[in-house]
């Protein structure tokens, strides 16, 4: 657990770690438009993009609701990036996480990392992306023809979280 | 926000399903009331039978000024307080 502190973070915008947490779809093709700018150096730039999918836990899903706490899940993305800023040698990080109704094939998240060595652009999507499906305080509740229901924590996400 | 809250006051948030069963999204403790975490929790547990599960449910996890914390941390007049479950985004 991370300690008591009320250190104040940057607005969610430093110049090489840029969090979003918003409604509306994002443009992968700007997002690594905005990665490659200054960072001619890096010769690696790593993407993920999570995605509903049509299926969980053994149901169909039609659509699903993303609730966050504001204030606090910016924060936290931010720490994350922060953190794998410290770990590896990292260019830029782009973190999107999407809120609110989100029906199949839609975006979910982005994650992007520029670094000058592909495994350090790889180890750091990966562990920024762990991190957040443990830390980062957002919600989901899915909607199947048995109705709607709270999706629960991963032992696995957990497992994988504790690699790092 | 914080509706009528006073500035001494303590702020607490639910989220998810915990909010869903408390039928609450946000109230106010008076900060003469509670000293940590585990004296919100046990006072918040007497208001009901879903506060009581809820506040006795194993998995609950407690920010504190919006960084996670253990029940021993002391609080202050004027924290943000918020209880949820395992976090399920990504």
């Amino acid at each position: 657990m991370k300690s008591h502190s009320f250190r104040r973070l940057p607005v969610a915008d430093t110049m090489d770690i840029k969090i979003t947490v918003q409604a509306q779809d994002f443009d992968p093709g700007a997002e690594i438009k905005w990665l490659e700018r200054d960072t001619s150096e890096d010769g690696a730039l790593v993407t993920f993009i999570g995605k509903v999918r049509d299926h969980n836990q053994g149901e169909q899903v039609a659509h699903l609701y993303l609730e966050h706490y504001a204030g606090m899940a910016e924060r936290s993305l931010q720490q994350i990036a922060e953190q794998a800023k410290q770990r590896w040698q990292i260019g830029k990080i782009r973190i999107i996480h999407r809120v609110g109704e989100l029906h199949v094939d839609d975006n979910i998240v982005f994650v992007g990392v520029t670094s000058a060595h592909r495994q350090d652009a790889f180890y750091a999507s990966q562990m920024i992306m762990d991190y957040l499906k443990t830390e980062a305080p957002f919600w989901k509740k899915e909607q199947t023809a048995a109705g709607s229901r709270w999706v629960t924590a991963n032992q696995n996400d957990q497992n994988e979280a504790q690699k790092w | 926000m914080a509706t009528g809250a006073a500035k001494q006051d303590i702020r607490v948030l639910f989220f998810a399903q915990f909010r869903e069963q408390l039928g609450c999204d946000q109230l106010a403790l008076a900060s003469t009331d509670v000293t940590d975490i585990a004296s919100i929790k046990h006072t918040l547990a007497k208001r009901g039978d879903m506060w009581q599960q809820v506040f006795t449910n194993s998995s609950l996890l407690v920010a504190v000024n919006q960084q996670m914390v253990q029940d021993n941390i002391v609080i202050k007049p004027g924290d943000e307080i918020a209880f949820f479950p395992p976090v399920t985004g990504g």
